[in-house]
């Protein structure tokens, strides 16, 4: 399955995105994001980017005031999600322009078309940037 | 500036036009951007629930403003408030025709639903109609929803028409639909076993993003059974050449480097692939090579690649040059300053020393480092390198270590873990019994409730069962010193009730066999803890039963029995006791005390835990009566687990045996599929390959091993096996993978124990004085502790070196006293005795042979790491540090540093150019005229946009804020810092 979630967290810990690969119920979503969220600001800069936490392996990534969280299995390349992540705020950044916080949070469902693009199943389907935009700049174009 | 005149456009064009948000939105989204505490942020979500829920009912919305609402329940569940009153209005939208509202629609109960909501099939009919949509974007939305939403009923609903888009002139939608058939393999593989061909033949679309995403149901396919897609290795081979030597589009490089997530996902596979199968193997060896040498090792991407071919490496057939290249790559890992290179660096040692053992030599202090960190990520990581690293003569540093870090940590889940491995350690390589015990106290004192019920009884069993008949005192000391030892545990407060359960039936047992105690003392000791935790009824029926042990000892060896009042009162409350098991336990110590002495004996004999417990799992007393049955025609017995399920190969086989008398019909169509004997197969080449190199005899007798109980299963039937393994007849210690050195349960092994222990000793002061020499020249400071570490942890991990190592290291080491002894006459001593140590042990020439003929029974007490620690005195570490060379020059590449916060960091960062500044400025300011707005906005920069660090940012940053409309307050200047610095 490989990932099984995307999270955007800010430092003050309120998600800003978050995408699940398997079902859980609010509660336990509201539980695991507490929980690792805290996991992860705890930590500094020097330490792994990557913190286990029960059955995941959170690979996380810090941009200005926004964690990437992403939950993966045990057999996936972190480093290679390190870079996934970075991919994706590329490619959020090429379509948004000098991206921030709040692009995020005022196109919630264009960041998530984004994701969606970008992972089907837990797997990363498209990493080539224009693949994973076209679509969404054609959305905007006819609407 | 894009994002600035967008958000203009959505402001101009307010809430009727475009794609703009209501300034409702604006507020909403604003509100929450600022608020300071989850409380605040719960408020206003509840507050927004009201809002919906009245607005989303009224007649006509637009369908702008729908989409609008439905993005706002994302919001609402997102923060963790349920939204389900809105489900089905995000279900209408679906059915809607605007390509952004059907999408909105989809993502939002992809997001909202599971697969198994009663709405799902309310949605069927639309994804239906939408797969056959002219319009690609459109099949692609549906494609989407599929990938999340449909079930195992609801398949058969759309599975034609996925297949048929397989085939679509779109790029897009043919990935799309491979996707969703990888899904459909996930949910329930039979709806689709005849479609998995199409697998295959999407690997060869001319597209490289449906060749890319077909990877991914391949890589499952293939882990799954990796036989059947031999015939692709060539395929997968030729394509990572292909993507290494850059053929794909420049818009699949990820900062130069070539499609890396296709190149890792291909080398998972060939991993797979190549395991264990020599031929395989040999295609992938040159495209591998290739890339490890072409590797890039600067960057996180390069190095994620790099990562990957080592872990293929050590999973194909090894090929010793490959290894090598691996192993230098791993070495960059370790020697990096980056803890993310660290981790992966640990990660892959673990790989790699499974086929080549000595490759964690020179990594010592590296593991030692990363195993002391305070970042416990990295300690984890360590931890797992040093199970897989584990043998008898350093199982006691490993298993103290991971007990120490297991007391220190209060996560439970991580507690259970470290706990279970360092059960499992101890019960695999206890260098004694002793030891054992003691550490199976610690565990069970610090994560008690949290190990497995087993190890509580196999603790037991083993203090029951002692070493056997020959070693009686042995045991009566072993028994004695657990019995002090629970005594003086028993003070502490708040015990686990499985460790009291342990102590109790210790107690009950053992505690007055030496003499030591009086039955009242352990009497009263054991109504403590009845009393303690008066409200564990498993501890109390533990407890009550040590009692009535204890009181039938006493009368059987003739002594009267006084109970103590409080011992009176327990078993009078125990009477009264709603449990009935407890109440039984108690009247049956009331009746045993009125009984004389001999009947006692009788019934409760003393020390007989082990033998009066006969349990024959087998049931082989009622072997003649079964036969009987089955001569006057009654059905044989199926197992439960062969019952359900499998019913045609039981069936096959029980007609195989007795040539089917009663059934009429024959299956043999259905003996094919029968899988495991195959696979069974496959394991054993497989361990025999990755093991080969390292300790031939160890493969030898496993090899054996698994032959004869692969023999056994086939000619008994697995059922008979399975029962065995199942019951009684495993000892604590389980058999182990290095079978002739772990086991110290029997006796006839324990001179080789002790054999192995003395050669142990000899490599750790071989590796040990290569180590100071090897030290003098790299390492500075590294302290005596964490030398003593590595030589315990690493002494004993090279077996297959120590013939050439006595033999060339000892001039090295006689070369280096000279050396020493210049500087400092204290270190003259220890070499020279570890001098001595080595040609002590070198005459047997033929250490891995372990022939006891040439080995003198060394005593078993030798302590390695005792004798290690005179040799290590810390003169030797300070001489060493004046003599140490330069070389320890900080390396450019260590220098690499994998900062989240890419502000700092090379690794393609994707800031603004520096000349498009002045650009940028000007442009804004020109719009800033245009737009009207007063001169102040320069000049009085707010307090968040101080935070920007030059004019260009406060301007960008102020601009935005007063077009949006939001009022900037100090509260989140982060909203709008740039995520990319």
């Amino acid at each position: 399955m490989g990932i099984r979630f995307v999270l955007m967290v800010n430092k003050q810990g309120q998600t800003r995105l978050a995408q699940y690969y398997e079902y859980l119920t609010l509660d336990e979503r509201r539980a695991l994001e507490g929980e690792i969220v805290r996991k992860c600001l705890a930590r500094n800069e020097q330490q792994c980017s990557f913190v286990e936490h029960r059955n995941y392996k959170i690979v996380y990534r810090r941009y200005a005031s926004l964690f990437f969280l992403v939950g993966v299995d045990d057999d996936e390349n972190e480093l290679a999600i390190l870079e996934f992540i970075h991919l994706l705020v590329e490619t959020m950044d090429r379509h948004f322009g000098n991206v921030c916080e709040l692009d995020i949070m005022f196109h919630l469902e264009k960041a998530h078309f984004m994701l969606e693009e970008m992972v089907m199943n837990g797997c990363i389907v498209e990493t080539s940037k224009s693949n994973i935009l076209t679509p969404i700049q054609l959305m905007d174009k006819t609407s | 500036m894009e994002q600035l005149k967008t958000i203009g456009r959505e402001l101009a064009m307010g809430s009727q036009g475009g794609f703009g948000q209501s300034k409702e939105f604006l507020e909403l989204v604003k509100s929450i951007g600022e608020a300071r505490s989850k409380a605040e942020e719960d408020r206003i979500v509840v507050r927004e629930i009201e809002t919906l829920k009245r607005r989303i009912v009224e007649p006509d919305i637009p369908k702008r403003k729908m989409k609008e609402y439905i993005i706002r329940l994302l919001y609402v569940e997102m923060l963790g408030h349920d939204a389900s009153f809105g489900y089905i209005h995000a279900v209408k939208m679906t059915h809607d025709d605007n390509l952004l509202s059907k999408r909105t629609g989809y993502l939002a109960l992809t997001l909202f639903l599971n697969d198994d909501h009663d709405l799902i099939i309310l949605i069927v009919n639309t994804i239906q109609k939408d797969l056959k949509s002219d319009n690609y974007l459109v099949v692609c939305a549906a494609l989407n929803a599929v990938c999340r939403l449909i079930n195992e009923e609801t398949i058969p609903a759309v599975l034609p028409s996925v297949v048929d888009l397989l085939a679509h002139p779109k790029d897009a939608v043919r990935k799309k639909a491979v996707m969703a058939l990888h899904r459909f393999h996930l949910k329930s593989s039979s709806s689709v076993s005849h479609l998995v061909s199409n697998f295959r033949k999407k690997l060869c679309d001319n597209d490289p993003g449906v060749m890319g995403a077909t990877l991914c149901p391949l890589f499952d396919l293939i882990a799954l059974d990796p036989s059947s897609y031999k015939d692709l290795v060539v395929s997968f081979v030729s394509i990572l050449k292909q993507v290494a030597e850059h053929r794909l589009p420049k818009s699949y490089d990820y900062h130069q480097m070539p499609a890396p997530f296709i190149q890792i996902k291909l080398l998972k596979i060939l991993a797979v692939l190549g395991s264990g199968d020599k031929q395989a193997s040999e295609h992938m060896y040159t495209v591998i090579g290739e890339i490890i040498r072409k590797g890039d090792s600067s960057s996180n991407i390069g190095n994620a690649i790099l990562y990957e071919c080592i872990c293929c490496v050590s999973s194909i057939y090894p090929n010793h040059k490959l290894l090598e290249a691996a192993a230098d790559v791993n070495a960059k890992f370790l020697k990096s300053d980056s803890h993310n290179l660290k981790y992966m660096g640990i990660d892959a040692l673990g790989r790699l020393i499974k086929i080549t053992p000595h490759v964690a030599e020179q990594h010592q202090l590296a593991v030692i480092d990363c195993l002391e960190d305070p970042d416990d990520t990295l300690k984890r990581k360590t931890f797992e390198l040093l199970y897989k690293m584990t043998k008898s003569s350093n199982v006691e540093v490993i298993v103290d270590r991971m007990i120490d870090y297991m007391i220190s940590i209060s996560d439970d889940h991580y507690k259970t873990y470290i706990a279970s491995r360092c059960v499992e350690l101890a019960e695999q390589f206890a260098p004694s019994n002793h030891w054992f015990i003691q550490t199976m106290n610690k565990v069970f004192e610090h994560a008690g409730d949290l190990v497995n019920i087993k190890v509580a009884h196999n603790l037991m069993r083993l203090i029951g069962e002692g070493f056997g008949e020959d070693a009686a005192t042995a045991d009566n000391q072993l028994r004695s010193s657990a019995v002090e030892s629970y005594l003086r545990i028993i003070g502490e407060p708040k015990l686990p009730s499985m460790f009291l359960q342990v102590i109790c039936w210790v107690l009950g047992e053992y505690g007055t066999a030496d003499g030591k105690y009086s039955a009242s003392y352990i009497t009263g000791k054991l109504c403590d803890i009845a009393e303690a935790y008066s409200n564990d009824e498993t501890v109390k029926a533990y407890a009550i039963s040590a009692l009535t042990k204890m009181y039938a000892f006493e009368i059987a060896a003739g002594r009267k029995v006084d109970m103590l009042p409080e011992c009176q009162s327990f078993v009078e409350e125990l009477l009264a006791s709603h449990s009935t098991d407890l109440q039984q336990r108690a009247y049956e110590l009331q009746a045993l005390i009125g009984l004389d002495a001999r009947a006692v004996e009788t019934i409760m004999p003393q020390d007989a835990s082990c033998e009066d417990i006969e349990v024959d799992t087998d049931l082989a007393f009622l072997n003649g009566y079964v036969q009987q049955s089955l001569e006057r025609g009654a059905l044989p017995y199926i197992p439960e687990d062969e019952r359900t399920g499998m019913v045609n190969v039981s069936n096959f086989r029980s007609q195989d045996q007795h040539e089917s008398a009663q059934h009429g019909l024959r299956f043999e169509a259905y003996e094919v599929p029968k899988p495991p004997m195959p696979s069974k197969v496959a394991t054993v080449s497989l361990s025999s390959s990755t093991d080969l190199v390292p300790v031939p005899e160890t493969l030898y007798s496993r090899e054996t091993h698994q032959i004869s109980s692969a023999g056994l299963s086939s000619e008994t039937g697995s059922s008979e096996l399975k029962l065995k393994l199942d019951g009684v007849q495993k000892k604590w210690g389980r058999p182990t993978y290095s079978s002739p050195t772990s086991s110290s349960n029997s006796t006839s092994q324990n001179p080789v124990n002790g054999a192995t222990q003395t050669t142990d000793v000899a490599t750790a002061v071989n590796s040990k004085v290569r180590d100071n020499y090897d030290t003098r020249k790299q390492r500075i400071e590294i302290s005596p502790e964490k030398q003593k570490l590595a030589a315990s942890l690493f002494g004993g991990s090279t077996k297959t070196e120590k013939r050439s190592s006595t033999s060339s290291k000892v001039p090295k080491a006689s070369a280096s006293v000279p050396d020493r002894s210049q500087e400092s006459k204290a270190a003259v001593a220890p070499s020279e005795v570890a001098q001595g140590k080595t040609i002590q042990s070198s005459p047997p020439p033929d250490l891995l042979d372990l022939d006891e003929s040439t080995i003198t029974v060394a005593p078993p007490s030798v302590d390695p790491f005792k004798q290690l620690e005179g040799l290590l005195d810390p003169s030797i570490n300070s001489t060493t540090n004046h003599s140490s060379g330069v070389t320890n020059a900080p390396d450019i590449m260590t220098h690499y540093a994998a900062t989240p916060a890419s502000r700092e960091s090379g690794s393609g960062g994707y800031s603004i150019p520096v000349t498009g500044d002045n650009v940028n400025l000007l442009s804004e300011l020109s719009n800033a005229a245009v737009r009207g707005t007063t001169g102040e906005t320069t000049t009085t920069p707010l307090p968040q946009s101080v935070k920007g660090p030059n004019a260009k940012d406060s301007l960008q940053r102020d601009a935005k804020v007063r077009q949006m409309g939001v009022t900037p307050t100090s509260q989140n200047p982060n909203l709008f810092s740039d995520l990319l610095g």
